[in-house]
């Protein structure tokens, strides 16, 4: 693939100089990257719905009912002013009426951990919310195995994902050119870049999945130290949640640096594959002598 | 150009009342497409049969769900659903501490047995302390004592035609068009058999509480807590479900929840 990469003569006439198109995204990563986007989604809107069903998160094997063990909820209390929703985090109680533990159209409201347009049904139904959880579960977990056996062997993972010496020695330069939403684009991911994807692939995502197991009983007699490792079922639980927030994390900062990269050039490079590097830039030479 | 910019005037005011309707309706637009039964709802749900197939080859017949310690046990078991039925047959046999109660075997057995509670007990018992997870999230760890369904499956002796337990209730769990729907519940051959599905008569050390389904109730520890009917007073072996409430299953189940439950 590498050989078929680089300047393909493809020029722009219009001012200012526009760098050569390069062939960045295989197939692989394109498909499987739209694989996740959607079962993502789908995962955090059936999650949220799932987390309705029992809006708190504890720390342990069991839930305390006698005993707090409680580190996060979601709830909705009476105040003289009418039912107020409440997100309390370690003890801490913030008021977050027509969001969390609140909502609904006006003179509707109703006490909801998250509300209907953050929920997959949008009315309360955990059996459904667990129907289409499990099913992107699945389709989660198939893309990624097949996403990283098409990368070990088309080479995506030791080419363009792993870090190198000089990515290191760069990191603190990548590290302010990013801030300063100075962007370089390139045939190859940035420091941060690789950091990041490899982070979600090779961190979240696989303790996504493996927290989620540690939920299943029916995992556990498989699988019984998974819930030893991650410090019993509810913690498991919560770390699942935990990562959640993360991964919404990455998905923020991805849109944004889309944004600021230039959001055409990016969005054709993980449909078409084709992405326009920048003229006169070191990596540019480097690719077109490879060519 | 008047008549053009009130028409661009009213095509934006359209384009914006349609895009903030899409906001507002949110995740509403799958809604009509979930419910049980609609097609997308249909082919969703062929992932449930795949998780039970790989939990099934994965588990096999004999995995064991964890068990603990009695310093696990730190809260007096989470009591959930229906904890003090209303059927007046219920509260007859209560009055009564449950000595008119019997389990009936029934179905597809050549010796269908009706078993009072003091012959459960003396039939050889097993105790376990596991953790009980329910669907909604939350697990609790508790000591159940009881007698191995395998036991009484192998003294009613199970004609081979039969596939599933089907587990019969006291205990009103909903009030239908067409009457009361009491609980009722079914796992496969291979669960009832497990060595640790007990019908449980004991709760940490004592009789099992009304709350928590006396007088007698099921555990089978790889699933989740809607497989364990509680207030069970009839085990009928059935080769299919079909023909029970909405047909899938259990009382749950009718309502979406997997059949297997064992995530």
């Amino acid at each position: 693939m590498d050989a078929t990469t680089g300047s393909t003569g493809i020029t722009d006439t219009a001012a200012p100089p526009k760098g050569p198109m390069v062939y960045r995204q295989s197939v692989w990563t394109r498909l499987t990257h739209w694989l996740w986007a959607i079962s993502l989604l789908f995962l955090l809107l059936s999650g949220l719905q799932i987390f309705n069903a029992r809006p708190q998160l504890y720390i342990g094997q069991e839930s305390g009912f006698t005993y707090d063990n409680t580190i996060f909820r979601i709830g909705a209390v009476n105040s003289p002013e009418g039912p107020r929703g409440f997100t309390e985090i370690f003890g801490k109680r913030f008021d977050t009426t027509g969001v969390f533990g609140w909502s609904g159209p006006p003179g509707q409201e109703r006490p909801r951990a998250f509300p209907s347009w953050l929920t997959v049904p949008s009315y309360y139904d955990l059996g459904t919310g667990r129907v289409i959880h499990f099913f992107f579960a699945w389709v989660l977990s198939v893309t990624l195995i097949t996403w990283l056996a098409a990368s070990l062997l088309n080479g995506h993972l030791s080419r363009d994902l792993r870090p190198r010496l000089h990515d290191l020695r760069n990191l603190p330069r990548d590290i302010i050119d990013h801030a300063r939403l100075k962007f370089h684009h390139t045939r190859t991911y940035n420091t941060l870049q690789k950091f990041a994807y490899a982070g979600v692939l090779f961190v979240l995502l696989p303790l996504m999945i493996l927290t989620g197991l540690t939920m299943s009983p029916s995992m556990n007699s498989v699988l019984p130290f998974l819930p030893d490792l991650f410090g019993g079922r509810q913690t498991a639980r919560t770390i699942h949640f935990g990562v959640m927030l993360l991964l919404v994390g990455f998905f923020v900062v991805h849109m944004l640096m889309i944004v600021a990269a230039g959001p055409i050039n990016e969005l054709r490079s993980i449909i078409t594959g084709w992405y326009r590097i920048d003229p006169h830039d070191p990596d540019t030479a480097k690719a077109e002598r490879e060519t | 150009m008047p008549k053009l910019s009130i028409n661009r005037r009213k095509f934006l005011t359209a384009a914006g009342l349609g895009a903030s309707g899409i906001m507002l309706s949110g995740c509403d637009v799958f809604d009509s497409q979930l419910r049980v039964g609609a097609p997308l709802r249909n082919f969703l749900e062929g992932a449930n049969d795949l998780t039970w197939r790989v939990q099934r080859l994965l588990a096999g017949r004999d995995a064991l769900a964890q068990e603990f310690t009695e310093a696990d046990i730190r809260q007096p078991m989470r009591p959930n659903g229906i904890t003090a039925p209303d059927d007046g047959f219920y509260k007859g046999l209560m009055a009564n501490d449950f000595n008119d109660w019997r389990l009936e075997v029934t179905g597809l057995v050549e010796k269908p047995l009706s078993l009072t509670r003091d012959q459960l007990v003396t039939m050889p018992s097993r105790t376990q302390i596991t953790r009980h997870d329910c669907v909604e999230g939350w697990s609790c760890i508790a000591k159940w004592t009881g007698t191995p369904l395998s036991l009484i499956l192998d003294e009613a002796v199970v004609k081979p035609e039969a596939r599933y337990v089907m587990f019969h209730c006291l205990d009103t769990i909903d009030r239908g068009l067409a009457g009361d729907i009491k609980y009722y519940g079914s796992i496969d051959l291979i669960d009832a058999r497990h060595p640790q599905t007990i019908l449980a008569y004991g709760l940490n050390g004592k009789p099992l509480p009304v709350e928590n389904g006396a007088p007698l109730r099921v555990r089978v520890e790889r699933q989740l807590g809607y497989k364990m009917p509680k207030y069970v007073h009839k085990i009928e072996l059935v080769s299919s479900f079909s023909t029970f409430g909405g047909g899938r299953g259990g009382y749950w189940e009718d309502y979406g929840y997997d059949w297997y439950g064992g995530i």
